[in-house]
């Protein structure tokens, strides 16, 4: 089976534990306005890969990610689950590691046959990664383009799994880093019992730069990038509200 | 003979105490630490303040435009200049290299012309007495080469297919072993030195000549050594017999190196956990408390940081600034299983935070999987903060030279006191392949440098016909550069004998003859797009190929990628071989290394444009890493292609400059890499302790 990628990074050290090897899929449903990959948006494009070739790349090299694994992120890989599953089969029968870096936007609750599909793939999983962009259903969908329903099902599902649950949040200045709003991120997210790490990335402007290349008009023209010092200010209200629900 | 000073209380026997045997003293007495950095403790007050004194004076240095002072009249050596201080009532340890802190010392026996240029483009100038001396009636190391250069060398060094030789400069890599003045005394040396000379062989050969003449100059910069230390108010005759001294006495070895020698590379060798030994047994004594060590150390390491040397500006260049190289090698592990890593290892890293990160000492850890977990992270943590750690591969190193091994200048690893080098410089090989195709014409200057062997004359190169002039004009380079290097380290040993530094060797030493190889991924890459890709070779009007045109896609070095990793592994492989098939001065075994870590602007600068797309004039890569820009799948890939490259065939080092933004590595673990101390085993696939809510319950 062919996957599709946008590109692959074979040092990655921010997706999750160790050092990984990180594969960015290509394609994705959402249009985040900080999107700092939106080279990786749309489908039908890539270059194809199959899950032999990742691993023997990953095999070869297999000393740097002795404490790291394989980390599917993206675009969005839910979109691929197929390859996912196959990918992630064979890397659990030499023992990787496996992660997946999503946004939980393609969730489907009332579909049996995508329920199925992720039970399946879940069986091969060990970490998720889970960005919520906005605890605000009407604020998600201004940021996104989708309303978060999908997504904070998505969280609630996988938790019962008992599938370890990183969650990421970037605090975009003026769109995303109420304190109430943060507070109650953090009271949603203290209820889900495998929650294991919070990552509060604090948003940048190295993207803008591909979206002039693309020729696609950048929506937060004129947004500072947050400082280090209200990214700690923000992650202080979520753990807050972490707090206050256990 | 037997000694058993007094100052040798509590330390075990060994085979040490029958022959200077540093190293069996290290392996009888020092103890692994495993603990964590808790024990370390700041800077004093008088370290604060001394540090500060040192930080004026660099800032007048800088605002002077780069020299602060400059002797233009007193000849540098061992006991040239009386005792100078930064501030000798708090000084824990001492000497500089002049009278003065920041004067920069006159050593004109590398070559005059360079040490009255380092004088002029610094605002000074050379005393016209030391100029005549130094031209008329004693030669300098520099004239000597000259005079016996050959033409063609000497066309080799003026198109830069060979670059850097040291032959009007002090050639450096040499480290003596320092701990020796510490644990001997000098006296004990002098002993052994005076025994050396009575048992060479007494038939005189050149070579026996040379050997009883060197053992006599290192006998007396012996006796010079003595004498530098007395007028700072020391006796060091006799052994160290604490901390302090220990300290004390090997930086006055040092000292006396550094004030003979301008070398291209001045490093310390592997002293912290031999000094440990001493600072454990006075800990246990109740000699010195921990902040006395530590004041010793910072202060020990302060005077490191004060070593400069008069040089021109195009020598920095070069060198991209002004390095002294004074690497000091720290950790690795035992032969005997055991990890070296001691307490003092810990307080020479622990000076980078008191008194703050600097580029020298270059402190290096040998690298082992097998050193303490609490030692790798101090070392992470130490390297995030301050950003001037070296390391290097001990598991790698360990196999070839044992654990008492040192790195001189960044990586030319040698058995301290045991091996020493010939430092060789570079010779481009990506000029040589232009070469290769033009026949042996220099493509920037138009002249016959090289032999004038048929040129390529069809307008896209073949692969087959390209390899095979290239393996031959390789091998004429090889030729004359391991030529070139016999008649400079001839001469070095001739007119600018590190006396004092062999005076720290045993008598039988291992020379190792190095040479270099500039431009690996360019060439790497060009007869990857060679055979991989099309490339049209574009000739001037004089028929020289002065540009390619690359048509389609070729893999690239740095991509883990076998077509081209492949040629890159083959190249060093064939280059080597061909220096194998020359003779070498004093027997020399003859190594080579991929490292120009700065020089590759300047080499690029000199060389034009090659068949990977790579403009005329435009920087190599460092050392022997990918073209800028050219790994695209990312730091693993990278760093895989350059570890196929053969480390038997360069085992004077392979570097590989690595460069990340911080926050890739997630610096503030805080907030950007999981608020969790990262450290799931997930070998097993389970992760497990979160412990995201520590801290929390606190507030």
């Amino acid at each position: 089976m062919i996957g599709y990628i946008h590109s692959k990074e074979s040092f990655g050290t921010v997706d999750g534990p160790g050092i990984r090897y990180v594969l960015f899929m290509q394609g994705c449903p959402m249009r985040c306005l900080y999107c700092h990959n939106p080279d990786t948006w749309k489908t039908g494009q890539g270059t194809p890969i199959t899950a032999d070739e990742i691993l023997r790349e990953f095999n070869k090299n297999k000393s740097f990610y002795t404490k790291g694994g394989i980390t599917v992120s993206g675009g969005e890989p839910l979109m691929q689950i197929d390859f996912l599953t196959e990918l992630f089969k064979k890397a659990k029968e030499k023992n990787i590691h496996t992660c997946i870096d999503t946004s939980g936007v393609t969730f489907n609750k009332d579909d049996d046959r995508y329920l199925s599909k992720l039970d399946e793939l879940l069986e091969f999983t060990d970490l998720i990664m889970l960005d919520i962009k906005h605890i605000d259903s009407d604020k998600h969908k201004e940021l996104t383009g989708k309303d978060n329903k999908n997504i904070l099902e998505f969280a609630e599902y996988v938790d019962k799994k008992n599938i370890y649950l990183w969650i990421r949040h970037v605090v975009v200045p003026s769109y995303t880093d109420s304190p109430e709003k943060l507070y109650n991120l953090g009271k949603y997210i203290g209820q889900l019992k495998n929650l294991n790490a919070l990552d509060v990335l604090p948003y940048h402007t190295m993207g803008v730069n591909k979206y002039k290349e693309l020729g696609i008009p950048y929506k937060l023209e004129g947004v500072k990038p947050l400082t280090k010092t209200d990214a700690e200010i923000a992650k202080g209200h979520i753990l807050e509200g972490i707090k206050s629900v256990r | 003979m037997l000694h058993n000073y007094e100052q040798w209380y509590g330390f075990e026997d060994g085979t040490w105490k029958r022959e200077i045997n540093v190293r069996s003293f290290i392996k009888h007495n020092y103890t692994p630490y495993d603990g964590d950095e808790s024990f370390l403790v700041g800077p004093t007050e008088n370290t604060i303040k001394l540090w500060e004194q040192v930080l004026e004076l660099s800032k007048q240095e800088r605002e002077a435009g780069g020299v602060l002072d400059m002797d233009t009249k007193i000849i540098s050596t061992i006991t040239s200049h009386g005792p100078g201080y930064l501030n000798k009532d708090i000084e824990k340890i001492v000497g500089i290299q002049t009278d003065k802190p920041f004067k920069r010392a006159l050593m004109p026996y590398g070559g005059i012309r360079m040490a009255e240029k380092a004088c002029k483009d610094n605002g000074y100038e050379l005393d016209p007495e030391v100029k005549e001396f130094f031209t008329v009636h004693r030669k300098t190391h520099n004239a000597g080469v000259f005079d016996a250069y050959t033409p063609e060398m000497r066309a080799c060094r003026s198109s830069h297919i060979i670059t850097g030789l040291p032959d009007a400069y002090g050639r450096g890599r040499i480290i003596g072993d320092y701990r020796r003045v510490a644990l001997y005394g000098v006296d004990r040396l002098i002993e052994d030195k005076l025994e050396q000379r009575e048992t060479t062989r007494s038939a005189m050969y050149y070579q026996v000549i040379q050997e009883r003449e060197e053992l006599s100059e290192q006998i007396r910069a012996l006796e010079d050594l003595k004498k530098m230390a007395l007028s700072y108010g020391f006796d060091i005759s006799q052994p160290a017999k604490d901390t302090k001294e220990a300290i004390q006495w090997l930086y006055f070895g040092y000292l006396a190196a550094v004030k003979e020698q301008n070398g291209a590379a001045m490093s310390l060798g592997r002293t912290s956990t031999f000094l440990d030994i001493y600072s454990e047994r006075d800990i246990k004594n109740g000699v010195y408390t921990e902040e006395e060590i530590q004041e010793m150390v910072d202060h020990f390491i302060m005077k490191l940081r004060l070593i400069k040397f008069a040089r021109t500006p195009e020598y920095n260049a070069l060198f991209s600034g002004d390095p002294q190289w004074v690497t000091e090698s720290i950790g690795g592990v035992a032969i005997d299983g055991r990890h070296m890593v001691t307490k003092m290892s810990y307080r020479y890293l622990h000076t980078l935070e008191n008194l703050g990160a600097a580029p020298e000492p270059n402190l290096t850890v040998l690298w082992s999987v097998r050193l303490p977990e609490n030692f790798k992270r101090y070392c992470a943590k130490t390297s995030i903060e301050t950003s001037s750690v070296q390391y290097e591969n001990d598991d790698l190193m360990r196999f070839h030279h044992g654990d008492d091994y040192a790195i001189a200048c960044c990586v030319s690893s040698m058995v301290v006191g045991k091996e020493m080098q010939f430092f060789g410089a570079r010779a481009n090989l990506a000029k040589c392949l232009l070469y290769a195709i033009n026949g042996g014409i220099d493509e920037i200057s138009g002249k016959q440098v090289a032999p004038e062997f048929r040129p390529i004359t069809s307008e896209y190169l073949d692969y087959d016909e390209v390899m095979k002039k290239y393996d031959a004009m390789m091998e004429w380079l090889a030729g004359v550069y391991v030529n070139t290097l016999n008649i400079i380290h001839y001469m070095h040993d001739k007119y600018c004998y590190e006396k004092l530094q062999m005076a720290l060797h045993d008598k039988k030493v291992t020379r190792w003859f190095a040479t270099g190889i500039a431009g690996l991924s360019v060439v790497a890459d060009s007869l990857s797009a060679i055979k991989y890709a099309k490339v049209k070779a574009i000739r001037n009007e004089d028929g020289i190929v002065v540009d390619y045109e690359v048509e389609g896609d070729f893999p690239k070095y740095g991509n883990d990628d076998d077509r081209v990793d492949k040629i890159a592994y083959d190249i060093v492989h064939r280059f080597m071989t061909h220096v194998k098939k020359n003779h070498t001065y004093r027997d020399g075994i003859p190594t080579t290394s991929i490292l120009t870590i700065t020089s590759n602007v300047v080499y690029g600068k000199n060389t034009g444009a090659t068949p990977d797309g790579r403009k005329k004039g435009e920087a190599f890569a460092p050392g022997a890493n990918p073209m800028h820009r050219r790994d695209t799948n990312g730091a693993v890939a990278s760093l895989a292609s350059v570890a196929k490259l053969p480390f038997r065939d360069a085992q004077d080092g392979i570097s590989n400059t690595f460069s990340i933004i911080p926050d890739a590595l997630g610096k503030d673990l805080q907030i950007f890499a999981g608020d969790i101390e990262v450290d799931f085993d997930c070998s097993t696939g389970a992760c497990s302790t979160p412990t995201l809510f520590e801290g929390l319950d606190g507030e």
